[in-house]
């Protein structure tokens, strides 16, 4: 069994990052230089961390699947990043932003990790404004806030409708400042297919050039993944296409422990479904929550009529009715559940039934339009393109669709993993959401990982490993990966099927979708476990994947994506089953209170699963991490 | 935008630009897509296409493309001979099939320019614009000191230009749009975005002298206003920053022929 030790520091919470920084071992400035450090991935995490290293002194190698890395997912993020700056002085703290984010994450998040993602994140926003990075502003040309979800302070910070896009260019920026100092090698369109373990301790990876279709083998002092999460496993999600959990699921099977793999978020203001051959989802960012009002008929056969129609009496605000505290701003997880409700009540709305009404004309009236437009013009421009309709002159249709994954590999307080070396940041971790992510709070982690905490804590674990140390690349340990990468994209290449890639992933995004989707129930996930491995089968069997090793293929790329995401499915469903409770995004249909919400199930599951790999056909461990609560008490979530 | 006009299913007739890599000839071929729903967007209109390539034993087509919302900049066809196709302030990925009629003969090519070579079908390298990036693009603070955030006022109109120049996606359908692909607009964006911000002044010669040095360098022609770059580009920025980076550029210029750098300025510490 993989020992899980948190390494969480003793002391009162608010004292334990302070106090660890000054007992973590240094590196000495002139012995920087002599370690390598590996980071894959180019987001906010990744590309915080590679900067970061650098300008310390370490030698940075990142490796990113675009083309760039100015392209990854958190440029999508739309709403903004929370800090606990209180600028509104309207009571925010850092004890009251990392209050929010444990009882938001259902008190299945680590305290003393939420607490130093709280106390950073002050620094967050000073180091991207010293960027550049174009905040909204007020008039007096102080920074401006808004209100997300979950809180009842105006802590988000944010630029326009695309905040992720402009913390990313800033964490580019900065990296591709050391690119051009010579201080970090960049590797665009390589993937990396496996992790390389040597005497117990990451020393490496082996990457696919995407061009080339060379193989490469490449070692360090250690290897920090920043690779996304793996919402993709259900096909159609928020994500961008591309993001796939490809990297943490190969360091998965070299036994890196993957913590809640069934903690999905499901968001619920996205456009809903229009029909088979759609490719992805796309996110109205919850922001609009604070003037948009979410509503359904009151009858259920008014649901075909023309919402202006429906006179005011006969419209059922359903959050406002259930969550009169908080209302359109209530978590995710309880927003989307919610929606859900009064579909299946049969009164949503659109041609699917499949969707509840985002209403802005209370805004319109109040703001003008003009107001509306300066708030979520790019927004409402998405909308129009999307469903050729204008949200300005009708409500928006909106339905819940899969966002984010609160799981991932398993870290201890210092960003590592039960595999010594092996560093994982942003959302490929499992550290700071609990069971539900707040809104605003992604962004916030990821730069928080890289800006703040791996800058010391990889410092701790290099101090450990001699100067010069590091494995040559030729070793039995990389050649036993290449050749495993080797034989895995031969098999792929010549297999006689008949079925394209996307055939496989859709049947695994329906079935992923209906039984462990937003509600879950015993029997559902049984039969998810029973036909998940029979679409694995099936896929080996009959999927196709045309052209060669040797060039730019995405068929390939995409096979072997798909592949990982079949087995990351079946552990998820493994996971929500053993998971004999509800909480936050997880929600059991057999464990609620009478009202319908998550009824917890503290004694038998406070812990972190982290499942660990057996080897091929075998029954994964499921390993537990207790959470102990040492400052807050685990209370029923009540946003009533 | 075109608006929704039918509900009724479509068919076209695709002319895609096949080329295996930059040192083959590629050319035209025709594919149909059939009944096609208006609701689909142009690129899964493509993945639709290349199952049926798969299914059939050809290559399917290379393109491009990730966030499929139009903000990460990786998708990247001309249709019809507009970078990024028929729509107006939208990204490859924004374009649905109800802007196309029944019938229609759809040419899809990649962004073409001497400085993005040709990887595959439509997928060209434009990693000359993180060389740019890496020349200047940037204000240099390390983690860990940074001032005080709100030390700084920035007046928000100066933050509301800087956020229009800083909403580049990086796509290059500037170059791909101008006739003598030029990156001023790229370029132009950024040296404007960290230009107007108080927090860039530090580096502001060096940075646009650097970064036009580099766009000079890898092989991107010149400005001669036709403002094309603008009308191509997804996020509509405006052409008027080429201008105020020419002013910035032609001020640095003097700036650092009349005021040398000290003498120590590159020596150690």
């Amino acid at each position: 069994m993989a020992t899980l030790d948190s390494k969480t520091p003793p002391g009162p919470l608010a004292d334990k990052w302070r106090k660890h920084k000054a007992d973590m071992k240094l590196v000495n400035p002139a012995n920087k230089r002599k370690y390598e450090v590996i980071v894959v991935g180019a987001g906010l995490a990744g590309a915080s961390a590679a900067s970061s290293l650098a300008d310390m002194g370490y030698k940075v190698k990142c490796f990113v699947f675009h083309d760039s890395p100015r392209r990854a997912h958190s440029i999508a993020a739309q709403g903004g990043i929370n800090a606990a700056k209180n600028y509104q002085n309207d009571g925010d703290s850092v004890y009251r932003l990392f209050y929010d984010t444990i009882k938001g994450g259902d008190y299945r998040s680590r305290e003393a990790n939420v607490h130093r993602l709280a106390e950073v994140s002050v620094n967050i926003i000073d180091q991207c404004v010293a960027q550049g990075v174009p905040f909204a502003r007020e008039y007096g040309g102080l920074l401006a806030n808004r209100s997300f979800g979950g809180a009842q302070v105006s802590r988000t910070f944010y630029a326009r409708g695309q905040t992720g896009q402009q913390l990313l260019l800033g964490a580019y920026s900065a990296l591709m400042r050391n690119v051009g100092a010579g201080t970090v090698e960049l590797h665009t369109q390589r993937e990396m297919l496996d992790l390389v373990i040597v005497d117990g301790q990451a020393k490496g990876v082996v990457i696919r050039d995407l061009v080339t279709g060379a193989i490469e083998r490449h070692a360090a002092d250690a290897v920090v993944l920043a690779t996304g999460g793996y919402g993709n496993v259900f096909n159609l999600s928020t994500y961008a296409r591309g993001s796939n959990a490809t990297a943490i699921w190969r360091a998965y099977k070299r036994g890196a422990c993957f913590a809640n793999p069934c903690y999905t978020q499901i968001h619920p203001t996205c456009i809903p479904v229009s029909g088979d051959y759609q490719s992805k989802l796309t996110l109205m960012s919850e922001s609009l929550r604070n003037d948009g009002r979410i509503w359904v008929p009151k009858k259920a056969e008014d649901r075909r009529k023309d919402p202006s129609a429906i006179a005011d009496a006969d419209r059922d605000y359903f959050l406002e009715r259930m969550y009169p505290a908080f209302g359109n701003l209530c978590p995710r997880d309880i927003a989307s559940r919610a929606a859900k409700r009064v579909c299946d009540e049969g009164r949503g709305v659109g041609p699917s039934g499949l969707g509840v009404y985002l209403d802005f004309s209370d805004a319109i009236s109040r703001l003008g339009a003009n107001g509306v437009r300066e708030r979520y013009g790019n927004l409402f421009d998405i909308y129009h393109e999307i469903t050729a309709e204008s949200a300005y002159e009708q409500p928006m249709r909106i339905f819940p669709a899969v966002h984010y994954t609160m799981g991932g590999l398993w870290v201890d307080y210092n960003l590592m993993s039960n595999v010594p070396g092996l560093f994982v940041l942003g959302e490929a971790n499992f550290s700071d959401h609990g069971a539900n992510r707040l809104g605003a709070s992604a962004l916030m982690q990821g730069l928080a990982d890289g800006y703040f905490v791996i800058p010391y804590t990889i410092g701790d674990y290099l101090a450990t490993q001699k100067p010069g140390s590091c494995p040559k690349a030729d070793g039995p340990e990389f050649k036993a990966a290449e050749d495993n990468i080797r034989t895995m994209t031969k098999r792929l290449l010549d297999n006689p099927g008949r079925e394209p890639v996307s055939h496989f992933h859709k049947r695994l995004g329906k079935l992923m979708w209906e039984f462990c989707g937003m509600a879950r129930t015993k029997a559902g996930l049984e039969t998810a476990l029973q036909k998940i491995p029979e679409l694995r089968e099936e896929f080996w069997a009959n999927v196709r994947v045309p052209g060669s090793g040797d060039s730019l293929n995405q068929s390939l790329e995409q096979a072997g994506r798909v592949a990982d995401f079949i087995e990351l499915g079946e552990l998820m469903c493994r996971d929500a089953l053993t998971r004999e409770e509800s909480c936050g995004g997880h929600f059991r249909e057999e464990h609620q209170h009478p009202d319908g919400e998550c009824k917890r199930n503290d004694e038998g599951f406070g812990h972190v699963a982290a499942w660990e790999f057996k080897g091929p056909g075998q029954a994964p461990a499921r390993n537990v991490e207790a959470l102990n609560y040492e400052s807050v008490k685990m209370s029923v979530r009540n946003y009533k | 935008m075109v608006a929704a006009n039918s509900t009724q299913p479509l068919s076209i007739t695709l002319r895609v630009w096949r080329q295996a890599d930059a040192r083959q000839p590629g050319k035209f071929v025709e594919y149909q897509a059939r009944e096609l729903s208006p609701d689909m967007s142009f690129l899964e209109m493509l993945d639709v296409v290349n199952d049926q390539l798969t299914v059939k034993g050809e290559d399917p087509i290379a393109f491009a493309h990730d966030c499929r919302e139009g903000i990460c900049g990786t998708c990247s066809c001309t249709i019809n001979g507009k970078p990024h196709g028929p729509g107006r302030g939208v990204a490859t990925c924004q374009i649905y099939m109800r802007t196309f009629r029944d019938g229609d003969v759809v040419t899809v090519e990649p962004f073409r320019a001497a400085a993005f070579p040709v990887v595959k079908d439509l997928v060209t390298d434009r990693s000359a614009f993180d060389k740019i990036q890496s020349a200047g693009g940037f204000i240099t603070v390390r983690a860990g000191s940074a001032p005080e955030a709100n030390g700084l006022p920035v007046p928000k109109p100066d933050a509301d230009l800087a956020m229009d120049a800083a909403t580049c996606i990086g796509c290059g359908a500037c170059v791909a749009a101008c006739k003598n692909a030029s990156a001023m607009l790229f370029v132009a964006a950024k040296v404007s975005h960290l230009g107007l911000m108080p927090q860039g002044q530090a580096e502001r010669d060096r940075r646009v002298l650097a970064m036009v040095g580099t766009m000079d360098e890898l092989g991107f022609g010149n400005c001669t206003n036709y403002y094309e770059c603008s009308a191509a580009c997804p996020k509509l920025i405006s052409h008027d920053f080429i201008a105020r980076m020419n002013g910035d550029y032609l001020k640095a210029s003097f700036r650092a022929a009349l005021k040398p750098e000290s003498a120590g300025a590159s020596g150690g510490v």
